[in-house]
Order: structure tokens, then sequence, then C-alpha cells
């Protein structure tokens, strides 16, 4: 498959460069493109959903306490939740602070 | 048994498909492959070819139809010419980099402009490094036999790889001759049922085409580079056993008097015929006079050519394309690249002949030889010669 072994050799690929195990986005964590990541104020937040319904990647999940959270695994910080949530209790912090 | 029956030459390759047992056709009539494309339809709709036939709304779809059924398994077949061959370009590297072995018929024509339906070979020239099995015909005959081992070479578990079929346009595929049509126990001896190395299945998914990134692209174009090369030894190997059930030999590099040849050409292509006729002429004159024929493209047959080369003096390319602003003619550059290494190789000389559909006679060869026979009097290669060329 593409990319779940580390660094395969050219003789090591399967047939066409195909995928051969479904699943392999769960196992390619491609959240070090980020450049910045979410940060809620759950005091401003309503718990409405809207960031997570918008997500393109499918990573935010609600907590025990039922507030949102990104899986940084794979948030590639493109600034839609903070773009949509109602309330504007999401930030962009860049990954530099 | 073969019947021996007067054919136009895209309508018997129309049959080799059909002989074949295609199971999807996606194509887009294009003068002059359209025969073609209109028998194999009728064929579909009258029952005789159990197939799906794709109409499609370009040659764009047509490739990307055929790399989508060829990838659940289905056999598959298209069949283009010039500026059809360049609106598939984007898709013809999707299909061996996935290892999709599709067979394509291409009717070799004129990329306008000023626009021309005529032959030449600029259009698989400018395809020449999409990762294809590019193989060349002279006649009818030979579309058909090579149309037959296409689906065999490229099902090959060793290959697996597209495999694209020329012949010139009009020149070949709407010549009406006599040819051997091959019966429908011998292709069934010669071609098993395909089975694809990989297939897109429901029951057991996978990804086809995924992206790949910066850290695997490298691997994966030394796959292809490496494939493409190997597959040398299963095209002669399945030429072997085609030449055993058809009686018909095909070789990458054909020569044509050319043992004791004091000068040769190379030609590729239908006018390889002609040009045996301009050799015919020049022996019964005493000169020995020889010809290459260049039948493999990709992978291209170096050992082959630098064999039937041995030590000739003088070796003239004839180019059916311009590379422009570059090494003039394509396939004198490859013959130059392959030589080069070489301590002892022959003097090169250059024509480029036939652009557009202009004729090429037995006169035109005639003066090629004698521009053979300059160059080995004087050792030095002219600058290369547009056949014909009024100035």
């Amino acid at each position: 498959m593409a990319y779940q072994n580390a660094r395969p050799k050219w003789t090591e690929l399967a047939v066409g460069t195909a995928v051969i195990h479904p699943g392999s986005s769960r196992a390619t964590k491609t959240g070090d493109w980020r450049s910045a990541r979410p940060v809620w104020t759950n005091e401003r937040c309503v718990k409405c959903g809207v960031c997570q319904i918008f997500c393109p990647e499918g990573c935010i999940s609600f907590q025990a306490d039922g507030y949102p959270t990104a899986d940084l695994d794979y948030c590639k910080g493109c600034g839609i939740c903070p773009h949509e949530c109602p309330t504007g209790c999401i930030r962009m912090q860049d990954e530099v602070e | 048994m073969e019947k021996r029956i007067g054919i136009e030459a895209s309508i018997a390759i129309a049959e080799a498909v059909g002989l074949c047992d295609a199971d999807v056709v996606a194509a887009y009539p294009i003068t002059p492959q359209t025969h073609i494309v209109e028998h194999l339809s009728e064929m579909v709709a009258d029952g005789h070819l159990d197939a799906a036939f794709v109409p499609v709304e370009s040659e764009h779809s047509a490739m990307s139809v055929c790399c989508g059924t060829s990838a659940v398994g289905a056999r598959t077949y298209t069949a283009t010419s010039a500026q059809g061959l360049a609106l598939m370009h984007e898709i013809l590297f999707i299909a061996p980099a996935l290892r999709l072995p599709i067979v394509m018929s291409v009717a070799n024509r004129a990329l306008s402009g000023p626009i021309s339906i005529w032959n030449d070979h600029s259009d698989v020239m400018s395809d020449r490094d999409v990762g294809w099995v590019q193989i060349f015909c002279e006649n009818g005959q030979e579309a058909v036999d090579l149309t037959i081992w296409a689906f065999r070479l490229a099902e090959d578990p060793r290959v697996s790889l597209p495999v694209m079929v020329n012949f010139d346009g009009f020149i070949v595929s709407h010549m009406v001759e006599p040819l051997f049509m091959p019966d429908r126990e011998m292709v069934k001896a010669f071609l098993p049922p395909f089975q694809p190395l990989m297939r897109l299945d429901v029951d057991k998914p996978i990804t086809m085409g995924p992206v790949g990134i910066p850290d695997i692209f490298t691997e994966t174009k030394q796959v292809q580079q490496h494939l493409l090369t190997q597959s040398y030894g299963p095209i002669v190997e399945t030429l072997g056993e085609f030449a055993k059930i058809f009686k018909r030999q095909y070789k990458p590099v054909e020569t044509y008097r050319a043992d004791d040849a004091e000068v040769l050409l190379l030609t590729m292509g239908a006018i390889g015929e002609t040009a045996m006729t301009a050799v015919d002429q020049r022996r019964a004159r005493g000169d020995k006079v020889g010809l290459l024929r260049l039948r493999l493209w990709r992978p291209f047959p170096f050992d082959d050519l630098i064999e039937n080369l041995g030590k000739v003096p003088v070796l003239g390319v004839v180019d059916r394309a311009i590379s422009f602003g570059g090494p003039v003619g394509p396939v004198a550059s490859e013959v130059k690249g392959a030589l080069y290494a070489r301590a002892q190789r022959p003097v090169v000389v250059e024509f480029v002949a036939g652009l557009g559909g202009r004729d090429v006679n037995v006169s035109d060869f005639d003066a090629m030889f004698d521009a053979l026979f300059e160059a080995k009097r004087s050792g030095q290669a002219p600058a290369p010669v547009l056949v014909g060329l009024r100035e």
C-alpha cells in the first residue's frame, strides 16, 4: 500500500500502488501538515455541533463533558471550524506559539 | 483453419477484437479510426459480440471508461487517432501506473494545425512517454495479428500494462487487402481468459489510484520503468507463441536484405513496404542496400537494433514526425541515443517524410539511398532532410 509501511522499497509496493487494506486513512496520520490548531473557549461554546458537521476531516468529536475537541493526528488546521462557529468560540492558534 | 478473405483492415481489426471476446468497447469515432468503432458498434448491436459498447462523449471519457472497466476485470478495448489521442493524453498515463491491460488501436494521423486528417506519426510521438507498450504495423494482416497478440501481452501477469497498436491512417486502416482472418478456436488457444492481478471488488475493497506523496512517487516510477523494460522478454516470447499457432512470426526489429548491406535504411510503419520495393530495385542494379523496420517502439529494442546494424557504415532513419526545435526526428534521436555508447557506430542520416499524408514513393526512397551512398563516400551526415520539400 502507498504509505502505511515506513518508506517501502520500490519492490515492496502493491500492484499499481493500490491500497490493498481498507482503513488506510486512519493509519496515515496527516495532522503534521497543520500550521495552526483550533482552540475552543468552552465558556462561549453552546455544544451545537456545527464545527463537527463542517469539519472536512471528520476529526472533531465530543468529550465526556459535551464540549468538542479536534483529533490533532488528523486536523490539518484548515480554519473552517472557527469560520462556521456561530458563537465565535474557536480561534486558530499558530503551532509556533 | 484460417480463411483468406478480401477485407478492409479497419473491419478486420474490429472482427479481431470480436474474436478476442472483448467485454467492453468504449470509444469515440474519429477519422481515420471510424470504421473500427462503427463496425464494433454493429457487432454489439447485432448480438455478434457480447460486450458493453459505451458511446462516450469524448476520447478523454473513452480512456477514463477504459480505466474503470479494466479495473473491475473486464477485457477492454478502444481505438482512436490524432486529436482523439491527444485528448486522451492525460488519462493515458493513468492506465500503466495502475497496471491496467487496455488494448488500443491508433490509426496514426497528423495532429492539427493546419487541420489534417491524413497520415503521419505526430500523434503517437506526442505520447511516446506515457508508459504503454507501443508497436507498429505495416499492413492489415499485421494490424489484425498484433491486435490479438496485444490482448495476450497486455494481460500477461508479468506485464499487466496497456498496449497501443499503431498502424498508418488510411494507408493501412482503409485498405482492402487479402488477409488471413484468424479462426475463433485458434484465438482461443492463444488467448486465455483475462485474469487480472487485482480488481475492484465490493467484497474485497481496495483503493486503486491513491495519491502518491513525494516519499513514494519515485518508487512508483521505477516500478513502471522496470516493468516496461522487462516486458521485452514476454513480448518476444508471446510473439513466438503467436507464430506457433498462426504461422506468422513478428520480431521487434524486422529486416529486409540487410545482411550484406553497405547502407541501411530504417523505417517504422507502412512505408516499410514501399521501401522494400525500392530495395529490390536498387539490389537489381547491384547496389547493396538493405532495410530495418522498427516494429517495437516501446520498450525500445536497443539490442535488436545494435545486432541488426552489424558493422554497416551508414544508417538512414526515416521519421514521420518532427520534434520541433529539437533533434528533428524522434526515431532518429532514439537511434542515435542507442548508438552513442558504441565504439563503432554508423554515420546516421536523418530523413523526415510523409508528413500529413504526403505520399512517400519508391523514387523518394531511391533518393534517400543516393544520399546514404554519398554519406558513405564522404563519411559525413548531411543536415536532416525533409523529403520532397519545395525550396
